[in-house]
Formats: C-alpha cells, sequence, structure tokens
C-alpha cells in the first residue's frame, strides 16, 4: 500500500490512545505489525508515564501526529503546524469535530483546514464522515487519502454504511482508510473487503480484553480481508443456487 | 509575568523560549516531540533559541502523547 508515495507492507494503522501502559503498546505494535502510528500533542504535564516517542522509536514504526479535539479549522491547522515542528514530519492527520458527544468531523470545517495545509506542503490524512460528496471535496483540495469513520469514534459499532463507504471506494483513486467504528476483527476485514486500503483502529485494540491478543487478530483479519477483496466474492442471491448439478439424479428421486 | 500552559510565571527579562523550556521540569532529553506556540503562533524549533518571550507572553508547551 502507498500513501503519499511511502510504502507500507501493512495495512492496519494504529492509534495508540487508550492503552493503560507504554508496556501494552509497544505489545500491540509489534503484534499488530503496524508500521504507521499516530500521536497528539497535549500541554506538558508532569504525571506523564515516560516518554511514547522512545517507545515508537524504538519499534521502528512512522509516527502520524493527530489534530485530535479540534473544533475549529484554525485550532486544526496550529495544532498541525506544532506537530510539524514536535514530530519533524508533514504528515497529519487531520480531525476537525463537531461536538464532544459524537465526535463526528465538521465537514465545512475540515475543507477549510484541509485546504489551507495542502497549501502549506502538509501531506493530509482527513478523518471524515462516511459521505461520498465529501470524500470528493477533500479529494479535490488536495488531500494525500481518504479516512472515511465506520461509526463514531471508539463505539466499536462497526460500518454502518456499506453503501456509502462502497461509493467513496469507487470514485476514488486515492488510498480510502477506514477510520474509527472497528469494534472486533470481522469489521476490519469487512472494509477490506469493501475495498478500503487499510484500517486505522485504537480502541477496538487499546480497550479490548487482551490488546496484544485483538491486535493480531485484527492484523489477521486485515490481511484476510484483502485477499477475499482480490479473490472477488459471489454475488449475493434471493435464491439459492445449486452448487451440485441435478443432472443424472436416479430414477427414484422425487421430480418435483 | 508570562503564562506558561495558562499557568502565570515569573520570568528574567531577556528570557527566551530555550532557556524557558530549560527551566521547565518533566520536559523529554533532546526535547523530542516537543512543540512550542507564544501568543498562538507556532515558534519553529530552529527559532526557538532566539524568540524571547516579552511581558504578557501567553506560551503553550506541548509534548507527544498517546492518542487518535
Amino acid at each position: 500500500m502507498q500513501i503519499a508515495g511511502v510504502t507500507f507492507q501493512s495495512r492496519l494503522i494504529l492509534g495508540t490512545g487508550g492503552f493503560t501502559s507504554l508496556d501494552v503498546l509497544s505489545g500491540a505494535i509489534q503484534a499488530s505489525g503496524t508500521e504507521l502510528v499516530t500521536v497528539a500533542l497535549r500541554r506538558v504535564s508532569p504525571d506523564a508515564r515516560g516518554s511514547i516517542i522512545d517507545v515508537l522509536d524504538d519499534q521502528g514504526v512512522r509516527l502520524l501526529p493527530n489534530t485530535a479535539g479540534c473544533f475549529t479549522a484554525r485550532d486544526a491547522v496550529t495544532t498541525a503546524k506544532l506537530a510539524r515542528e514536535a514530530f519533524d514530519t508533514d504528515w497529519i492527520k487531520l480531525e476537525v469535530i463537531g461536538d464532544d458527544r459524537t465526535l463526528l468531523p465538521d465537514g465545512s470545517q475540515l475543507i477549510e483546514a484541509a485546504e489551507e495545509l495542502v497549501a502549506d506542503d502538509f501531506v493530509v490524512l482527513p478523518y471524515t464522515n462516511d459521505d461520498p460528496i465529501l470524500a470528493r471535496r477533500l479529494e479535490e483540495v488536495g488531500c494525500a487519502a481518504i479516512m472515511p469513520l465506520g461509526s463514531p469514534i471508539g463505539s466499536g459499532m462497526g460500518i454502518r454504511n456499506t453503501y456509502n463507504l462502497s461509493i467513496i471506494r469507487e470514485q476514488t483513486e486515492l488510498p480510502v482508510v477506514l477510520d474509527a467504528g472497528v469494534g472486533t476483527a470481522s469489521d476490519a476485514a469487512l472494509a477490506m473487503e469493501l475495498g478500503c486500503d487499510a484500517v486505522l483502529c485504537a480502541s477496538a485494540i487499546s480497550r479490548a480484553e487482551d490488546p496484544e491478543a485483538m491486535a493480531v487478530a485484527i492484523r489477521k483479519a486485515v490481511e484476510a480481508g484483502i485477499e477475499a477483496r482480490r479473490a472477488g466474492r459471489i454475488p449475493r442471491r434471493l435464491y439459492a443456487e445449486a452448487s451440485t448439478t441435478f443432472e443424472g439424479m436416479p430414477g427414484y428421486a422425487i421430480d418435483s | 509575568m508570562i503564562t506558561v500552559n495558562g499557568e502565570p510565571r515569573d520570568v528574567a527579562a531577556g528570557t527566551t523560549v530555550a532557556t524557558l523550556l530549560d527551566e521547565l521540569e518533566d520536559l523529554p532529553a533532546g526535547r523530542r516531540g516537543v512543540a512550542v506556540a507564544v501568543d498562538a503562533e507556532v515558534v519553529p524549533r530552529a527559532e526557538w533559541s532566539s524568540t524571547e518571550v516579552g511581558d504578557g507572553a501567553a506560551v503553550e508547551v506541548l509534548v507527544a502523547i498517546q492518542g487518535g
């Protein structure tokens, strides 16, 4: 998979939120096989537990800073610029949310921020609604990928609108990354079967009873999903289609 | 008097972003994952040692945390 010219072997992007310790995070990174990991910026606090940067450097993963918690384009742009200074990368997972109850993206603010950041040479990966028109606008302003939600962040509700996700997939050549909503492995497999290039998940792994085991499960699901997509699934039918021929049935069989 | 992450703080005249960071505890060595804004404007890393924080400045010192 390629994003903005960078090749990744793994199609699983790991969010680092919600892990109970850096050790657990470290184990999950390894188990997931991920090469791209999100990180956030907040005010320095005395109760910080070790340096997440050291852990990520040790694992050799690429950092993807986010603008989590921003409600306006202005705040998101400032946060992205700070992240560029902090992490020495021009990649940004752009999040501009509308409220703190649904954490759903604010489409108009998202477009405004994306446009400004693209003009400032950022590689913009926007967290967006499962809205094909909004996705098209994000592509038009120059985003490097489309990252639609399956359902709200942390809800674990899976993919609520497979049709919209299919339309988003069909209409763009950009990488499509399912971002948010994954609750368990089958959700990740479905995303890949629908044609996503990758899956980003945090809570499904970090808040699982056994994060490391879930990281393995979701890694396998992502791999199974893309293989199934390539293999080409059979069409859905209302009625059965016999897999064994009726030709040559013996004479005693009742002819209905 | 300036504010650092919303907390009032006395600093000597001529204090720069770089010297202010040296005074703060809890910052990672080498300043990995650290970013600074003064009055909502990003101060590029290369300008930390030349940017003075004048009286009344609102300084934000941010670090990497888990998230996303």
